[in-house]
C-alpha cells in the first residue's frame, strides 16, 4: 500500500507545438485537502483531465494507489474514485436534486427502473453525512450557486469518490458561503477523502489547504506545506516575477505644470466638492466604499455626468468636458469597472477593437487606412504584452487580462493624456495584473500620462500610486502620500468610514 | 416535479373553465353526444401528441408525424387491398414498423450530423410524403375497398346512448387504446431509466453525456418511438373514418405541438408530462370543437390554433423567467 492516492510521473501532453504539460510529476494523499495554484495557461486544467481520463498524456506514468494504470480513461478514473467538479457543475436543473443525486449510481448500476424510493434515501444520506439542508425535491434550477455546489460535491460521495477536484469552487460564492464550503471540505477530509483544489485566490487557499502545488508554462515550479508558503512566495512561484513592492515614485519635478486642476467639482447629491489636481507621470489612487462617488467622480470627468465645476483647467486651458466625444478630444481616456459589458466587441478582433476610438483619424478618403491600422495596432500589441496568436484574435477568446490590456491599448491610441482606471485588474489573475500595472507605470513614468486609479484592493492602490485619496460621502476625507501611504493606514481610514 | 404538478394544475383549472364557459354560451357542448365525439377526436391527436411529448422532452422537435402517419396508413392499406387480405393484428404491426423506420431514419441523421431536429424533420416529412404519392399514386382508397377488418375494429364502441335529438350515439373503444398508450408512456417517462435518461439529456446533452447517458441510444429511443405512434395513429385513423387518403394528416403538426405546449412542455426541452399533454389535446380538440359548434368557419380555427401555440409557449417563457429571477 502506497501512501499515494493518485501518483503522476513526469506527464507530458502536447497540443499542436504547444507543451501543456512538461514532465510534471505530482501526487496527492489520501485525506488531504490540496491546493494546485497557476495562472491561466499554466496547465492546471490540462493535468486535471489527465487526472480525471479526459486527456492521455503523451508520457508518463500514473499509478493509482501504488499501481500503475496505463490507459487511464473517465469511466477508469470514476472506478478508481477520482471525481472532477467543474465549474459548470454538470447537473440537471430540470430535475430535482433526489434524481441528480441518484442518476449516475444507476446509470452505473445499469439499472432499468426508476427506483424513486430510493433516491430519495440516498440523496437524504448523503445530505446528512455532509451535515446540509436541502430540499431533494427542489428542481437543482431552483438552488442558488452554492447550493448546486453541494449537490455537486454530494454526487461525487455517492460515486464513491476518494479524490474530488474541484476547478475554481470559490468563484461565484460569497464569503459565508466559501466558509460553509470550507466546512463541508474539512468533513470530507475527516472521512478520509481527498480534495484538490484548482484555484488562484490564494487568501482562500492559504486558509484551507495542507498542501500546495504550483505550476507555470506546464511545468511544477513549486511545492510543499502550505505552512512553507506565504502570499508573496505563492505569486512569485506562479509568475515567476519578483514583484515589486517598492510604492511608485513619480518622475516629476516641483515646477511641473499639473495637466489636469479641477477645483469643487460637484454631481448634484452624489459629488460633493472634490479638489484634484493631476501632474504629468503621477498615478493618483482613489478608493472609497461602494456608494461613495468615486465612480461618479470619474464618469464626470470624462463627460458623463451632469456636473459642474468652480475650475476644471485641462493642459491650462479652462475647458469643461460636457460629452464623452469632447473629452477624448482633450485627451482623456476612461476605463470602466465592467469592461467586458461596457467597452469591449468580443466577438470581433484586437484590431478592430484598438482602432475603433480613432477610426476617423485612420481614413484615407472613404476607405481606411489598412496599413496606419495595422501598423498602430501591432505597435499597442507588442506594447502591452497581449498573449495571443495574432491582433486578429477575436477579443471574446482572450483572458481577463489581456482584454483589459486591449482596452488600455485602444485608449492608448488615442493619444490621451490623462488615464481613469476603474478598478483596472478586476477578475484579472495575479501575473496578468503584475503586468498591468507595469505597463501603467511605465507609460506614466516614461510617456508623462497622468494616471487616476479608483481601486477597491488597497495593496493595488499603494503599489502603484505615488498619491491617494481616500472618499466618502463624495467628498476626499483622508490624503495619503510617501512614506504615510501604507496598506494598514489606508484599510483604517476605511475603517473608521463603515 | 411538483412545479410540474402544478403547471399541470393551472392547465386543468383552465380547461375547467373554458368547458363552463363553452357551455353557458353553447348547452349542446355537454350533450352526450358531443361529450362521446369529443372524446373520439382525441384518440388520433393524442396519440401523436404523446410521441412529440418524448421528442420535446428531449429537446427536439418532430413536424415529419403526419407525414410518417399518412405514408403508414397508405402504404398498409393500399397493401392489404392489393394481397386481399382483411387482419387487424398485422397491418397496424406493419404500420408500427414502417413508422420506427422513419423515425430511425430522423434520429440518424440528427445523430449522425448533429443536425437541428426541425429541419431535419421537416426534410424527412417532404421527401416521404413525395415519395408516397409519387410512387404508389394518389387516389383516395374509399370505403367500398377499404379492409372490412379494419373497419369493423375501428367501429367498436364501449358505451352507448340516445342524444337529446333521438340518435344512437356510441363511445369509441379507441379510448382506450388511447388511455393505455398513455399509460406506457407515463409508465417509461416516470418510472424507467430510459426515459429519465430523456428528461437528462432534455435538460443539458454535454451533463447527461458526462453522467454516462448512452446518448445515441436516446435520440434512436425518442424519434422511432415518435414514428411508431405515428405510425400506429395513422392506421388507426383510417379504420375510424373508413378511408384511406394518402394526403391525410396535412397542417396536423401545428394543432399537436400547440396541445403539447399548451399541455406545459417546453420548447426548450428537459420538462413535459403524459398528464399535462393529455389535457393540452383536450382543451386544443375541445376549443376547435366548439368553434365548429358556435359555426365559426374552420380558417379561422387556423388563426386560433396559432394564437395557443404562441400564448401556450409565452406562458412558459414567462414561467422560466421568473423561476430564474
Amino acid at each position: 500500500m502506497s501512501e499515494n492516492l493518485i501518483e503522476l510521473k513526469n506527464i507530458s501532453k502536447r497540443f499542436g507545438g504547444v507543451r501543456a504539460l512538461d514532465s510534471v510529476s505530482m501526487n496527492i494523499r489520501p485525506g488531504e485537502i490540496h491546493c494546485l495554484a497557476g495562472e491561466n495557461g499554466s496547465g492546471k486544467s490540462t493535468i486535471i483531465k489527465v487526472m480525471s481520463g479526459v486527456y492521455t498524456p503523451e508520457e508518463g506514468q500514473i499509478l493509482i494507489s501504488g499501481e500503475p494504470v496505463s490507459k487511464l480513461d473517465p469511466i477508469k478514473a470514476v472506478q478508481n474514485g477520482i471525481q472532477v467538479i467543474w465549474q459548470d457543475f454538470s447537473l440537471f436543473g430540470n430535475l430535482t436534486v433526489a434524481e441528480n443525486l441518484a442518476l449516475n449510481t444507476y446509470i452505473l448500476e445499469g439499472r432499468g427502473r426508476m427506483d424513486w424510493a430510493r433516491a430519495r434515501k440516498m440523496a437524504r444520506e448523503v445530505l446528512a453525512r455532509l451535515d446540509v439542508e436541502l430540499d431533494i425535491d427542489a428542481d437543482v434550477e431552483t438552488l442558488p450557486t452554492s447550493g448546486k455546489q453541494i449537490v455537486a460535491i454530494a454526487r461525487a460521495i455517492l460515486a464513491e469518490a476518494r479524490l474530488i477536484i474541484m476547478d475554481e469552487p470559490t468563484t461565484a460564492l460569497t464569503r459565508h458561503e466559501v466558509d460553509a464550503l470550507f466546512a463541508i471540505v474539512r468533513d470530507l477530509q475527516a472521512q478520509g477523502i481527498a480534495v484538490l483544489f484548482v484555484s488562484h485566490k490564494m487568501r482562500e487557499m492559504l486558509e484551507i489547504s495542507d498542501r500546495l502545488t504550483v505550476f507555470r508554462n506546464g511545468k511544477k515550479v513549486a511545492e510543499g506545506q502550505m505552512s512553507e508558503f506565504d502570499e508573496p512566495a505563492i505569486t512569485r512561484a506562479m509568475t515567476g516575477l519578483e514583484l515589486e513592492e517598492q510604492p511608485y515614485v513619480a518622475n516629476i519635478s516641483a515646477d511641473t505644470a499639473p495637466v489636469l486642476e479641477v477645483k469643487n467639482l460637484c454631481v448634484p447629491g452624489i459629488v460633493e466638492g472634490v479638489d484634484l489636481e493631476l501632474r504629468p507621470g503621477e498615478i493618483v489612487g482613489i478608493s472609497g466604499l461602494i456608494g461613495s462617488g468615486r465612480t461618479e467622480l470619474a464618469r464626470a470627468l470624462f463627460g458623463m455626468e451632469n456636473a459642474r465645476a468652480d475650475t476644471f483647467r485641462i493642459g491650462g486651458r479652462d475647458i469643461f468636458p460636457r460629452s464623452v466625444q469632447e473629452a477624448i478630444g482633450l485627451g482623456i481616456a476612461y476605463v470602466p469597472e465592467d469592461r467586458l459589458s461596457e467597452g469591449l466587441f468580443l466577438t470581433q478582433s484586437i484590431e478592430r477593437n484598438m482602432v475603433v476610438s480613432i477610426m476617423d483619424r485612420l481614413r484615407k478618403g472613404l476607405f481606411l487606412d489598412r496599413k496606419a491600422m495595422r501598423s498602430k495596432t501591432e505597435d499597442m500589441f507588442a506594447t502591452m504584452q497581449i498573449a495571443a496568436p495574432s491582433a486578429d484574435t477575436a477579443v471574446g477568446n482572450l483572458s481577463g487580462g489581456n482584454a483589459q490590456r486591449v482596452m488600455l491599448g485602444r485608449w492608448l491610441l488615442t493619444g490621451a493624456k490623462i488615464l481613469i482606471l476603474n478598478g483596472p485588474t478586476v477578475g484579472v489573475d495575479v501575473g496578468s495584473k503584475a503586468k498591468i500595472h507595469k505597463i501603467i507605470r511605465d507609460l506614466a513614468h516614461k510617456e508623462g500620462l497622468a494616471v487616476v486609479m479608483i481601486s477597491d484592493d488597497v495593496p493595488e492602490l499603494t503599489g502603484n500610486c505615488n498619491r491617494i485619496h481616500v472618499m466618502h460621502g463624495g467628498r476626499f476625507v483622508a490624503h495619503f502620500e510617501g512614506q504615510a501611504m501604507s496598506e494598514d493606514q489606508i484599510n483604517d481610514s476605511l475603517k473608521a468610514l463603515k | 416535479m411538483r412545479r410540474l404538478q402544478s403547471t399541470e394544475a393551472v392547465i386543468a383549472v383552465v380547461l375547467i373553465l373554458a368547458m363552463v364557459l363553452i357551455g353557458l354560451v353553447n348547452p349542446a357542448f355537454w350533450g352526450v353526444g358531443n361529450l362521446f365525439s369529443l372524446a373520439k377526436s382525441n384518440v388520433i391527436i393524442g396519440i401523436m401528441a404523446l410521441g412529440v411529448l418524448l421528442v420535446m422532452i428531449s429537446g427536439g422537435i418532430d413536424v415529419s408525424f403526419p407525414a410518417i402517419a399518412a405514408a403508414a396508413l397508405y402504404i398498409t392499406v393500399r397493401t392489404m387491398v392489393t394481397l386481399d387480405y382483411d387482419g387487424v393484428l398485422l397491418p397496424f404491426m406493419a404500420a408500427c414498423v414502417i413508422g420506427v423506420g422513419l423515425g430511425a431514419f430522423n434520429a440518424f441523421i440528427i445523430d449522425r450530423f448533429k443536425m437541428i431536429p426541425l429541419i431535419v424533420t421537416l426534410g424527412t416529412a417532404s421527401i416521404v410524403r413525395g415519395l408516397v404519392l409519387g410512387l404508389l399514386g394518389t387516389s383516395i382508397v374509399n370505403i367500398n375497398k377499404m379492409p372490412h377488418g379494419l373497419i369493423a375494429f375501428g367501429s367498436q364502441d364501449i358505451a352507448a346512448a340516445t342524444a337529446s335529438n333521438g340518435a344512437n350515439v356510441g363511445l369509441t373503444a379507441m379510448v382506450l387504446v388511447y388511455g393505455a398508450i398513455a399509460l406506457v408512456i407515463h409508465f417509461v417517462l416516470r418510472h424507467t431509466m430510459t426515459g429519465r435518461s430523456v428528461y437528462a439529456y432534455g435538460g443539458d446533452p454535454e451533463a447527461a453525456r458526462r453522467a454516462g447517458v448512452n446518448t445515441r441510444r436516446t435520440i434512436y429511443f425518442v424519434y422511432c418511438t415518435a414514428g411508431l405512434l405515428a405510425g400506429f395513429a395513422g392506421l388507426l385513423h383510417s379504420s375510424m373514418i373508413w378511408q384511406a387518403n394518402p394526403r391525410d394528416f396535412v397542417g396536423l403538426e401545428l394543432d399537436v405541438i400547440a396541445a403539447v405546449v399548451l399541455g406545459g412542455a417546453s420548447i426548450f426541452g428537459g420538462r413535459g408530462s403524459v398528464l399535462g399533454t393529455m389535457i393540452g389535446v383536450f382543451t386544443l380538440v375541445m376549443v376547435k370543437n366548439s368553434l365548429i359548434l358556435m359555426k365559426v368557419d374552420t380558417t379561422w380555427q387556423r388563426v386560433v390554433v396559432g394564437a395557443i401555440i404562441i400564448l401556450a409557449t409565452a406562458i412558459t417563457a414567462w414561467r422560466d423567467r421568473k423561476k430564474l429571477a
